[in-house]
């Protein structure tokens, strides 16, 4: 066959020749956009690959990722209220993806098999003050660990955790995985110190040779408004009720409970009272259910487990074995108003749960230490006025709004980076964020429709009795599903799709994990890769020539 | 609770994608493998986002998986013959031969019958063509091929007209569209409401082993059909779904949107049969009204207004009867899983 | 061996001999009989490792042979007339790919009017395909030529149609010395084909060719036709060694060599004409005649030097170009360009007229005496057509020509 017949007779694969890419007006290029799971997360995990790593049932791989941001997984995946799960694309498809259960599983593993981050950095010879062992401390103590910085915590109570043992009830967050957790950290090498109030902070800096220092101190106190009582009645705030059952000194409520509030440490106090043997515990409110700041998620809980709920009403006044509660309505702003109108409620002890605010007199003698409303400020890079003092948590203003444990785990984390780089002399710089990766970007079609893998509840009957653990862990079967119902939006997962669709084969499918590169030689531009791709990953480019 | 959740028949994505790095490699797409056939290669000439170079190198590589290279190939005139062998250049990587446009699977009977004669009777054939040479000038030849039961598979890319020579009509034209030949003028704008020719239908009537229609837009389920096309011996026919940005007057990045959607709105069945009985069909995933099957494709934009609403709703409602006659006729509106 | 055989049995028990690995069938008058006949020889099994298949259409025919070819089978396939017409694109496209398909045409008129007897016209309508045209005079030469037909094929790559007159010699029972297989598996060896379909080294077969190169495709074609001008000689005498009997060439030339009137014709006429030569040479006119064995390629050379000493050529045709006229006759004038000989037309045996010694005999004579017209239709009714061409004169709805041709034959003969 060496010599065809001229011309109507073709050796094979000849078109290689024709550079079809000189067609192109457009070009693909692949992106990586921020998926809304990890844009959401107060912590700044990178959800999606960590999800990515648990996909391939590598949990190890996976937790190593997640700790690079958060430092308690175990803590997390059953205390955080997960607004990743809130923005997830895939609850405009199905359901979104059960990333909480699936950290929370993945913290497990890491406590079961226990795996350990090494500290690899040299050690700077800085030495950092850390006040407070709750979220933010612990995270900021974590993070200042692995730069090499030597860290100290101190707590003024005799157990480590803050409001992770003091503020969240044991059915919420058992207590062996708080210490587990702690412990971790505690074995990095960072010196933990209990039953040390630090009054100064200043001092303190000066008297341990702390070149910077941390203040994650939380708000422990309750606030108390004025509502008028009369001597036999037995009020008490929500913070110190909790707190108080902690160190095992179990309040005496009677059987009828009213609590005062609508947030979360509202739900916690009327479910610690359920359990704590009330018959009836109503939860009075001011506004509607929908203003409620608590969390569907433990307004759902407290119902099923025989919570009551009285909105619109204020508490006017307490008495022994009864209150006044005076109703309200809601102005066309949402706001309540007073009615006038009262009647009485059959109550053995008011719980109040309205707030709480932070002793800040540590920080009282730096006049350049500004406070507003009760907590610290602090700028971008968690510091405050102070240089070289910075804070976190429930004890200061909050770059992102929010108020919760996984803030300030943030807080703690970001802090350190800044305290890193303070130290170093330099300034901290917010990573730029990328582009988000919108719903609209994803091609769904390629998604099969899989419902959520529910995380089994214990029996809600059951729940009443004891402070055993509410929400049940996943299997690894079902982490495994879960964790691979992520779109990986925006972020190239090698579904191979781009590689199948192009009609020019003008993908170069670069093997496992090193993703795709474009063949220019061949593309013509015409986009289908771009509006195939599951996850969005592809941008079409104008080409200039 | 494990009974009550979707088994786990996919990961990250379902198996709708080309690839997915969480399954065994023989559970991937022919695509997906970087040594591929690549039957059809860079450099040939189809427009960007051809519908048709896409399904030839689908359905080639595919049946070359199935056949371990063994494959001929044989090549109606139209489109897909055009833009890959120009001369001096092929975009073929297997052995190929085109005749004329109206005698493929005559000339790809001779193929067969040559093979056998010569005791080759691993090496199996392929004839594939265009709708004109599938439906309307090949019909005589293909109708004798199914009859005579003759060993080869023959692949119709459908796109629903004669694009080569400019887009005209063809005897799979939809009912309003557009095309050279049935323009948009006079009170029937468009190509005249007739039965079309059902080519898959029309092959069932031989009673050939197999029968079986698929789109570009579902690779795994047109990948299955080739190899179970390769499965059979005697005539077999394969009719794909090829949507063409320059006929139907799409965006180039709609080829595959198109051609789900064509299978979403029941205008296209997908389905299969063996010696004339249908087997098994492709249930749509999310039912679509044809609206929004019509309204990216210029040759339909006679029957919107310019804000993309239906102005000839009277229009519309004949082709979603056609769309709910598919559904009824051939079970597509079935649970997912079932 | 000699046998009294039937034309169609001949060239069918020959074919099979040939070693055809393909042959695809479709009915058509005349040429029916010789497929009837190897579809048996298949089915008995005493033509064995061939495929034998019942095609949809002459196109299908053609295309199936191609396929096959292309895969580097023997392929045999027999048609005529209307069916040579519905599958000339596929004839034209095996010859452009260079497939050596062998394929009997047995020669048949064209309609309209649908007529099945024996003319020229449907070879004539592909002379020009790029297949070698063979015509055979005699079942003797049908036989022969198949053979060489096969090998010539095979040897250039390019196809070839033998054309045997329909009726006169596909349907005609005599003498023919049909060969040994062991002689005709000498001749004929097995298939080695140029190109072929190959999954274990692929080829693009059938590419499009534009303006660049679609010039040069074509003359490499003429090239290798005209290489068959040196091929068919040689292969016709290896034919003579091996059968033991003179064998078709080129041309064949009968008394030419004193010859004042040279008469030139193909097919099973030259018979008839050789015997009114041999006619008139007893009453003292020099004729000879020259067949034409080989009409494409035209053995341009040959035919000049086989006329070089004719004062008077006559061409009796079974075809001509309507509006212009003998076609074989604008071939030997090519050949003869440059001389002043004078070169007539005789258009005989159109639709089966049995075309008369007698009448071919005063033509001959004329042409001799040189009274005879350029172009002559052998014994046309004159009374006929010119009752047609005054109705159409007179009245613009004359109605159709053959049937008013037709009821004024009836008329004629009493029957209306």
């Amino acid at each position: 066959m060496s010599k065809k017949p001229f011309a109507i007779t073709l050796g094979v694969g000849t078109s290689l020749a024709n550079k079809t890419g000189s067609w192109r007006v457009e070009r693909p290029v692949y992106v990586d956009r921020l998926p809304p799971c990890n844009n959401a997360c107060p912590a700044g995990e990178n959800i999606q690959g960590w999800l990515y790593e648990a996909e391939e049932g590598n949990y190890e791989a996976a937790w190593r990722l997640l700790m690079t941001a958060n430092p308690l997984p175990a803590i997390m995946g059953r205390a955080c209220f997960h607004p990743c799960e809130t923005s997830c694309n895939r609850a405009q498809i199905d359901e979104a993806v059960g990333i909480n259960a699936v950290e929370r599983f993945l913290g497990d593993q890491a406590i079961e098999e226990g795996w350990r981050v090494p500290v690899v950095a040299e050690p700077s010879g800085r030495r950092v003050l850390v006040v407070g062992s709750g979220p933010a401390g612990l995270s900021a103590a974590y993070h200042l660990r692995l730069a090499g910085h030597e860290v100290e915590i101190h707590e003024a109570a005799p157990l480590p955790g803050g409001m992770l043992r003091y503020g969240i009830p044991a059915y919420r967050l058992p207590r062996d995985v708080v210490e587990a957790e702690i412990d971790r950290i505690v074995q990095m090498d960072v010196r933990l110190v209990l039953n040390s109030r630090i009054e100064r902070v200043s001092d303190a800096m000066a008297q341990g040779g702390f070149d910077a220092a941390f203040v994650g101190i939380g708000a422990q106190r309750g606030k108390h408004p004025d509502i008028p009582s009369g001597d036999a009645a037995k009020v008490l705030d929500a913070v110190s009720m909790l707190h108080g059952f902690e160190d095992g000194e179990a309040p005496v409520l009677g059987r009828r409970v009213v609590v005062y509030g609508g947030g979360d440490t509202a739900m916690d106090a009327a479910r610690t009272a359920q359990r704590l043997g009330a018959t009836e515990t109503i939860v009075v409110y001011r506004r509607t259910r929908d203003h409620m700041p608590a969390h569907d998620e433990e307004v759902l809980d407290a119902q099923a487990e025989g919570v009551q709920m009285r909105w619109l009403s204020t508490v006017a006044r307490a008495d022994g074995g009864r209150l006044t509660i005076e109703k309200m309505v809601l102005n066309d702003k949402g706001v309540a108003e007073p009615t006038g109108e009262f009647e009485d409620l059959e109550a053995d002890s008011l719980v109040l749960a309205l707030g709480q605010d932070t002793d800040l007199s540590l920080v009282g003698d730096w006049s350049e230490v500004v406070t507003t409303g009760g907590v610290v400020n602090v700028d971008v890079s968690q510091m405050t006025g102070r240089a070289g003092v910075f804070a976190g948590g429930d004890a200061s203003s909050s770059p992102t709004g929010e108020r919760t444990v996984t803030a300030a785990v943030g807080h703690g984390a970001r802090a350190a980076a800044a305290i890193d780089a303070w130290l170093a002399g330099g300034v901290f710089e917010p990573v730029a964020e990328r582009p988000l990766a919108t719903v609209e970007r994803l091609n769904s079609w390629y998604y099969a429709d899989a419902p959520r893998t529910m995380r089994p509840h214990l029996e809600a009957i059951r729940r009443r009795s004891n402070f055993d653990e509410v929400v049940g862990g996943l299997t690894a079967e079902d982490a495994l599903f879960e964790a691979r119902r992520c779109m990986s939006c925006g972020n190239c997962f090698e579904c191979d799709n781009c590689f199948g669709v192009c009609p020019d084969n003008a993908v170069i499918k670069l093997g496992p994990g090193l993703r795709y590169e474009f063949n220019l030689d061949y593309c013509k531009g015409c986009g289908i890769c771009a509006k195939e791709c599951p996850c969005g990953a592809i941008d079409m480019v104008p080409e200039h020539r | 609770m494990a009974s009550e959740r979707t088994p786990v028949r996919f990961y990250q994505v379902g198996s709708f994608a080309v690839g997915n790095r969480l399954v065994a490699l023989e559970q991937r797409s022919a695509q997906s493998d970087p040594e591929r056939a690549n039957s059809l290669t860079s450099g040939h000439r189809a427009c960007a986002g051809c519908g048709e170079a896409l399904g030839a190198r689908y359905a080639l590589d595919a049946a070359m998986r199935a056949t371990e290279g063994r494959l001929v190939a044989v090549n109606a005139t139209g489109c897909l013959e055009v833009f890959s062998t120009p001369y001096p250049e092929t975009s073929w990587r297997i052995a190929w031969l085109h005749s004329l446009f109206a005698n493929a699977s005559s000339v790809a009977t001779g193929v067969a019958a040559g093979l056998r004669a010569k005791g080759r009777s691993d090496v199996r054939v392929v004839a594939q063509g265009g709708d004109g040479g599938t439906a309307d000038i090949g019909f005589g030849s293909l109708s004798g091929m199914f009859e005579r039961n003759d060993d080869v598979l023959f692949i119709c890319y459908d796109n629903e007209g004669y694009m080569n020579t400019g887009v005209q009509r063809s005897g799979t034209t939809p009912g309003a569209a557009r095309t050279a030949t049935t323009q948009v003028v006079g009170p029937h704008p468009g190509n005249v409401f007739g039965q079309g020719k059902d080519m898959p239908r029309i092959a069932m009537a031989h009673e050939i082993p197999y029968v079986a229609t698929a789109t570009v837009a579902d690779l795994f389920d047109l990948e299955s059909k080739v190899e179970r096309a390769m499965a059979h011996h005697g005539a077999r026919y394969l009719h794909i779904l090829v949507p063409c940005p320059l006929g139907w007057g799409a965006l180039s990045s709609d080829t595959i949107r198109l051609a789900r959607l064509a299978h979403e709105t029941g205008i296209f069945p997908v389905f299969e049969a063996e010696h004339g009985e249908v087997t098994s069909s492709l249930a749509i995933r999310r039912r679509t009204p044809v609206e929004e099957y019509l309204r990216p494709q210029r040759r339909f934009a006679h029957l919107f207004d310019k804000h993309g609403e239906v102005s000839a709703p009277e229009v519309v409602a004949k082709l979603q009867a056609l769309c709910d006659r598919n559904i009824e006729r051939y079970g597509l509106s079935k649970e997912e899983g079932q | 061996m000699q046998r009294q055989i039937e034309g169609s049995q001949a060239i069918a028990q020959t074919v099979a001999m040939c070693r055809p690995q393909v042959v695809c069938a479709y009915p058509i008058s005349p040429q029916t009989h010789i497929i009837e006949e190897l579809g048996a020889m298949v089915k008995k099994g005493e033509l064995a490792d061939c495929e034998y298949i019942n095609v949809d259409s002459e196109m299908a025919a053609m295309s199936v042979a191609i396929g096959a070819s292309a895969v580097g089978a023997r392929a045999f396939t027999a048609t005529a007339s209307q069916g040579l017409l519905y599958m000339i694109e596929a004839v034209y496209n095996a010859a452009g790919l260079g497939l050596p398909v062998v394929m009997t045409l047995a020669n048949r008129a064209i309609g309209a009017p649908i007529n099945i007897w024996n003319d020229h016209t449907d070879a004539m309508a592909v002379r020009d395909a790029g297949w070698v045209q063979l015509f055979a005079e005699t079942n003797q030469e049908a036989v022969d030529l198949h053979i060489l037909a096969f090998a010539l094929a095979e040897e250039l790559s390019v196809p070839v149609m033998v054309c045997v007159d329909g009726f006169i010699l596909t349907h005609s029972i005599e003498r023919v010395d049909m060969p040994e297989q062991e002689q005709v598996d000498r001749l004929v060896p097995p298939f080695e084909p140029r190109q072929m379909l190959d999954p274990d080294d692929p080829v693009s077969i059938g590419a499009m060719v534009g303006p660049e190169a679609f010039t040069e495709v074509r003359y490499l074609a003429q090239v290798r036709m005209h290489r068959a001008l040196d091929v068919i000689p040689e292969l016709a005498g290896r034919n003579a060694e091996v059968l033991g009997r003179p064998a078709t060439g080129l041309l064949h030339p009968y008394r030419t060599a004193d010859a004042d009137v040279v008469v030139v014709a193909m097919g099973s006429v030259l018979g008839t004409i050789k015997d009114v030569a041999d006619d008139l040479r007893e009453s003292g006119i020099r004729v000879g005649v020259l067949g034409i064995s080989c009409f494409r390629p035209f053995p341009v050379e040959q035919v000049r030097e086989a006329l070089a000493g004719a004062k008077t050529i006559v061409v009796v045709e079974k075809a001509f170009s309507i509006g212009y006229g003998g076609i074989l006759s604008t071939d030997i004038a090519m050949a003869l360009s440059g001389q002043t000989v004078p070169i007539h037309t005789i258009v005989a045996g159109l639709g089966g007229r049995p075309v008369w010694a007698a009448s071919l005999r005063k033509l001959f004579v004329d042409a001799h005496e040189g009274r005879l017209a350029e172009t002559v239709f052998c014994d046309l009714n004159t009374g006929l057509v010119e009752a047609e061409l005054e109705r159409m004169a007179i009245s613009r709805r004359s109605g159709p020509p053959a049937e008013n041709v037709l009821r004024d034959l009836a008329g004629k003969s009493g029957l209306n």
